[in-house]
């Protein structure tokens, strides 16, 4: 029997992929040579030897003789590949305290210039969009990819589409991470907000989530369940639209193809639209849509409740990816984009308000009947707090759209409290929900090491965001406030470095409040690693869950 | 030249609106079908299903 074969040849599969990774390999090598910057240079090289490494995993793959073509289903149950979500869910975690550290630094920067210590490579401007970078598409991106890898499979009782491929996406997208971050830091970047990434790493990104996509619909295509469950269908809204808006706003020409500069086809105002059309998608469709997804998984899953109104969640779905994709004219209020832009940015953004706040009910309420389990539950608490901040923020959000309100708030420290609510109360907290359910889960353990040590984090970081955003509110009412301020002679009141002046004590508080989120994941990374290291083993782990054995 | 804009925007909104509500209108009937009630209650079951 060729199961009992230490090793063997590889397959067709792997000779493609190996193949691929060669031509990487000798194109990146070629054009590093020729590179007519040294950080480009070095990226070239990161990518050749990604591609090595690639060959010498194939290679190994089939020394140690994993099965090239693993069994779909194991006893009548799927076979599920979980590998891929594991490497993914690590990830998060690491890349989840990098992310907020990088944060804290910076928010230390603004209170304490000096912290800058004249050192190129760590100023703000760097700085600023590792940190975004770190946390959005890092932290967020390695949840949303081993939340919908884990959730199409159990949703559709079938083991996720090819065998490598999901590996390619997952280690793909941490390639891209790894080239876009330290990019920022050598200088490398667009400059365009959260579309940073120079053309190549574009370029790099657009494969890996045509091969996501592609994942993703053929696991659905191969269900045993008929009908496709509604996280699914916000994961696809938000693998398709991504797709869109990568592709959109990242329409560039390089100077060479050994030059990491590009120039962009739009120009003017159009590129201005563009690039808010992308950005407020990025918050609408990776932020939310993804996310959305992991709470009508989570939640009912955690609650052992099935959702509150599967009818409220189809017109949910529909409604929010109707109006969200109309917003991004709000971030141009009284600017040269033409006036009748902005009010269609600023209606769509307040009738945004009804598909939030049903999303909202629909996840709340979900625990009717089982509310006593917040009181016992912590990890169920986390989800369900995230519901609520994003209850607020999508209140808060379509409110300072309105063009009266965003002529105080625009470019004020307010959209960053804003933005932090969103980001730290809903995206964080529900990711943090998710990663303490799905690590006993992937892990067979009988649940986490410490259940005190999640409501440590709880109560940390929630007291980390409110300190976060109220002090934001504060500073950020008052800049605005400072700036508009004329003297009866019809001068401004103040200098802007008068208004500088004034936000320091609130950057203070700001950076503490960060400093407590950060505490907070480190509590959950320790939590975690103890959890795999030495966590209590499930029962009946072989008897009853052959499904969670992983295939690798 | 500033006529032929105005036509075809007009047509695009007119047209655009119609079929966004359309759109919308038939989801919010598909959700609410009577028929669908049992579809639906059985889908909201599917993450509490073991496998």
């Amino acid at each position: 029997m060729s199961i009992q074969a230490r090793y063997r040849s590889m397959s067709a599969n792997e000779v493609a992929w190996a193949i691929a990774a060669a031509i990487l390999t000798l194109m990146t090598i070629f054009i590093a040579s020729k590179a007519t910057d040294a950080g480009y240079a070095f990226h070239m090289y990161v990518f050749a030897l990604a591609g090595v490494g690639a060959i010498i995993t194939l290679g190994k793959r089939a020394a140690a003789n994993v099965p090239a073509h693993p069994l779909q289903e194991i006893d009548g149950k799927p076979n599920y590949h979980m590998g891929p979500v594991k490497f993914a869910t690590i990830a998060a975690v690491f890349w989840g305290v990098a992310g907020f550290l990088v944060g804290l630094i910076i928010a230390l920067q603004l209170a304490y210039p000096a912290l800058n210590f004249d050192f190129a490579y760590i100023q703000f401007g760097r700085l600023r969009p590792l940190h975004t970078s770190a946390v959005i598409f890092a932290f967020g991106g390695n949840v949303l990819l081993a939340t919908s890898f884990y959730v199409v499979q159990r949703t559709c009782h079938a083991r996720l589409a090819g065998e490598i491929t999901p590996w390619f996406v997952v280690l793909g997208y941490n390639l891209f991470i790894v080239v876009a971050g330290t990019g920022y830091l050598l200088g490398i970047t667009q400059g365009k907000e959260y579309a940073e990434p120079e053309w190549y790493a574009d370029l790099w990104l657009t494969i890996v989530w045509v091969a996501y996509l592609l994942v993703f619909l053929v696991t659905i295509w191969k269900r045993k369940e008929p009908h496709i469950y509604v996280a699914n269908w916000f994961t696809l809204a938000f693998i398709v639209t991504i797709a869109v808006l990568h592709l959109g706003n990242n329409t560039t020409i390089p100077v060479s193809i050994f030059s990491p500069k590009s120039y962009i086809v739009w120009s003017g105002v159009q590129d201005a639209m563009f690039q808010w059309w992308y950005g407020h998608n990025a918050v609408g469709f990776f932020l939310t849509a993804g996310f959305l997804a992991i709470m009508y998984y989570f939640v009912p899953k955690r609650a052992n409740r099935p959702v509150y109104s599967y009818r409220l969640s189809i017109i949910h779905f529909w409604a929010l990816i109707f109006l969200y994709i109309w917003a991004g004219p709000h971030h141009l209020h009284y600017t040269a984009l033409p006036d009748w832009a902005q009010t269609l940015g600023m209606t769509f953004s307040i009738m945004l308000w009804m598909p939030s706040w049903g999303g909202m009910i629909n996840g709340l309420m979900t625990l009717s009947g089982a509310w006593d389990k917040l009181r016992t539950d912590p990890v169920l608490r986390m989800l369900v707090v995230s519901v609520a901040f994003y209850g607020m923020s999508t209140f808060e959000g379509p409110m300072m759209s309105i063009k009266a309100v965003n002529s105080l708030s625009h470019y004020t420290d307010w959209t960053i409290g804003h933005v932090h609510s969103g980001a730290l109360g809903w995206v964080g907290f529900v990711s943090f929900g998710a990663i303490y359910c799905l690590v006993p889960w992937l892990w067979n353990k009988k649940g986490l090491w410490s259940d005190k040590l999640v409501n440590w984090h709880f109560w940390i970081a929630t007291l980390g965001i409110v300190l976060y955003i109220s002090a934001m509110w504060v500073a950020g009412i008052m800049q605005g406030l400072m700036w508009r301020a004329y003297t009866s002679l019809g001068f401004l009141e103040y200098s802007f470095i008068e208004t500088v002046d004034a936000m320091h004590p609130f950057y203070v508080i700001r950076a503490l409040g960060g400093a407590l989120f950060v505490v907070g994941s480190l509590i959950m990374a320790y939590n975690i690693t103890m959890t795999i290291l030495s966590g209590e083993a499930a029962e009946g782990v072989e008897a009853s869950k052959p499904a969670l054995v992983p295939a690798e | 030249m500033n006529s032929t804009y105005t036509l075809l925007a007009s047509i695009a909104q007119q047209v655009g609106i119609l079929f966004f509500m359309g759109i919308f209108i038939g989801v919010v009937a598909y959700a609410v079908w009577p028929k669908n009630r049992e579809k639906f209650s059985s889908a909201a079951e599917i993450p509490l299903k073991e496998d």
